[in-house]
């Protein structure tokens, strides 16, 4: 093996570095530019003016931005985000506690669409206008076409309401309890997402079934299912690879409504709350954590794609 | 002479669209002995590859159809064959190796991974004897260090090695027949020499029969035994190479060998054809050959010549046929 192709493994996270400082910046000066006090938020109804001098400068929010700005930086080497607002607790741990969800939803969903698309392409590819083709061609229309906060209150209608399968919303407190309550959310993100990756893997798939190595695999005497599992679809799924974790960074960002519809503890909702309560720390924790989290899904399809394809030399 | 291992029987390919056929190649037969090569020569279209396709069953088109008489080949009728049927002789009696090495390799798996496929398909192999066979084809064919290269990805190879592992590759099955379809075209010049002198030690090493595909007569002058020439998809000499090359019976086999540019070393302009082939859906009702051939009689535009015995082991389809004793 080749171990030189995977010397980008040992830089790539240095490149986190500018990436996360740009985006504490970013979100830094943003969410301070929404009009709203947050102390004014806080305090709601017994606001007095002295009250609020005392929340701003408890937690420093009287100081020109600039000045927070290396307080948070500060803070931050040492492993502190600032204490929230809302919850009156620090806000790493908070967001910590909020990741199981996120990540959850997130790896259930990629792991469904994949478990429906993969089948689905080599279903439509195989029987290019055919029924099939059409049938499948339907559904990711219709994947892509339906918004999730409208397919989710189907399913959950069907399944909850109706048959009683499943719970409506929630998460658990056992894993099967958790893995119960995942089933129509995943679903849910799975069903749009398989729509995408079942065109783009159709269309390599039909690529690749016309490729010359393919031919000359048939002209050794392979039949077409091993064809199809040693040659066609190691070079097909490649770029559907890429996609993939395009939308997943994507989706990361996106399970906000997912989160907010089947009410999950997740950080979509914890940075939706953030934003409504001008909780500075969490909104700039969560962003941070978002960042590193669509860097991490990049660099893992980067150390897949080069395991999968020996001519990829990543710099 | 006993009988051959390939018996080819009028074999036709024929292109359908919404509301014609076009015959694409027309009644080819030919035999083919153990140990022979062949050549088939003829310009671009002419229906030499798809012939061969043919033979493989394997047509690049659904909208292509095979006719004919029979295909013998190892007791075996391939027209008459089910599909799993040809499956099982594809690779392990009909071998073929492409033009272009590069594309005919998955880039995605090791080359020694690629050769012990059809050895563990055809030879029942386990995966560690199929690895050690797949190294000594790889040596066969002239791979220098093939215990280390078994372990390389194509990418890692140069075009005159990746042809040569593609010859591993259809080694590795057994076949009795290869089809080396251009299997030089792509490579420069040195190297195609080394690849022909290889198909030439395995011929003699392996007692393979083969077809070679070119439009080179070079390249078939160095390597065959006998020559069959193919114009619009229809054969019109075939005969043995010496006699072939030295006197060509047939106009147009004149004409290939006039072009040629060792014939006329001290020329200012390459010889040529005059004219163009026919177009396949509108072919001339006589010899496919008459508008551009200098001995046509109006017989030529009435009647299409049938291939015939015209020699010992010559077979021709002329009515004008140069005489024997060379270019009139």
């Amino acid at each position: 093996m080749n171990l030189a192709r995977y010397r980008f493994v040992l830089i790539r996270p240095l490149q986190l570095l500018p990436v996360l400082l740009g985006i504490s910046i970013i979100t830094f000066v943003l969410v301070r530019s929404i009009p709203g006090d947050p102390a004014r938020v806080l305090l709601g109804a017994r606001s007095t003016p002295d009250a609020i001098q005392k929340i701003r400068a408890q937690f420093g929010l009287d100081e020109p931005i600039w000045v927070q700005y290396l307080y948070f930086l500060k803070n931050l080497l040492n492993g502190d985000l600032g204490k929230s607002l809302l919850y009156k607790i620090d806000a790493l741990p908070l967001i910590a506690s909020r990741i199981e969800p996120t990540l959850m939803l997130v790896l259930g969903s990629v792991l469904l669409a994949l478990l429906i698309a993969v089948p689905l392409a080599i279903l439509a590819a195989r029987h290019k206008g055919g029924w099939t083709d059409n049938l499948i061609r339907l559904f990711t229309t219709a994947g892509l076409g339906l918004p999730s906060f409208w397919l989710g209150l189907m399913l959950i209608l069907l399944f909850s309401v109706h048959w009683g399968l499943l719970p409506v919303s929630g998460y658990g407190r056992t894993w099967a309890d958790k893995l119960q309550h995942l089933v129509l959310p995943c679903l849910t993100i799975a069903l749009a997402l398989s729509a995408v990756l079942v065109r783009n893997l159709r269309a390599s798939l039909l690529l690749e079934m016309q490729a010359d190595h393919v031919t000359a695999a048939r002209a050794r005497g392979l039949g077409e299912g091993a064809l199809l599992r040693r040659h066609i679809l190691p070079n097909a799924i490649v770029p559907t690879i890429n996609l993939l974790a395009v939308n997943i960074g994507w989706l990361i960002s996106g399970t906000v409504v997912i989160e907010s519809l089947f009410s999950l503890p997740g950080i979509g909702q914890l940075l939706v709350r953030g934003i409504f309560t001008r909780d500075y720390m969490v909104v700039q924790g969560v962003a941070m954590v978002l960042a590193c989290a669509t860097v991490a899904v990049n660099f893992i399809a980067d150390v897949l794609t080069t395991a999968l394809d020996p001519r990829v030399k990543i710099q | 002479m006993s009988t051959p291992l390939l018996q080819v029987r009028e074999l036709s390919v024929i292109a359908r669209n919404d509301r014609r056929e076009v015959t694409l190649v027309e009644r080819l037969s030919f035999d083919l002995g153990q140990g022979e090569i062949l050549g088939l020569v003829g310009e671009s279209g002419s229906g030499k590859t798809l012939a061969c396709r043919a033979l493989m069953r394997l047509l690049p088109s659904p909208n292509l159809r095979i006719e004919g008489k029979s295909v013998h080949l190892a007791g075996h009728d391939l027209l008459q064959l089910d599909e799993a049927g040809m499956r099982r002789l594809r690779g392990r009696e009909l071998g073929m190796i492409f033009q272009n090495p590069s594309s005919h390799l998955d880039p995605l798996m090791r080359i020694g991974e690629q050769i012990a496929e059809g050895i563990r398909l055809h030879q029942g192999a386990s995966r560690r004897e199929a690895r050690a066979e797949a190294i000594d084809v790889l040596r066969q064919v002239g791979i220098p260090d093939p215990k280390s290269r078994v372990d390389n990805y194509p990418h890692e190879f140069s075009g005159g090695m990746r042809q040569r592992a593609m010859i591993a590759v259809a080694l590795g099955c057994n076949p009795k027949v290869l089809i080396a379809d251009e299997p030089t075209t792509a490579l420069d010049v040195t190297v195609q020499a080394q690849i022909l002198r290889l198909l030439l030690e395995l011929r003699d090493r392996r007692g393979l029969s083969m077809i070679l595909i070119s439009h080179d007569l070079g390249v078939v002058a160095q390597t065959c035994d006998s020559i069959a020439v193919m114009y619009a998809g229809r054969l019109c000499e075939h005969g043995g190479k010496h006699e072939l090359l030295a006197h060509p019976r047939h106009p147009y086999s004149a004409g290939l060998l006039a072009c040629h540019p060792a014939q006329q070393p001290q020329a200012r302009l390459m010889n040529s054809i005059a004219g163009q082939p026919p177009l396949l859906d509108a072919l001339p009702s006589g010899c496919r050959f008459e508008p551009r051939c200098a001995q046509a009689l109006p017989l030529c535009r009435e009647q299409l010549p049938e291939l015939h015995e015209s020699g010992p082991g010559h077979r021709l389809a002329c009515h004008t046929p140069l005489l024997a004793g060379g270019p009139s």
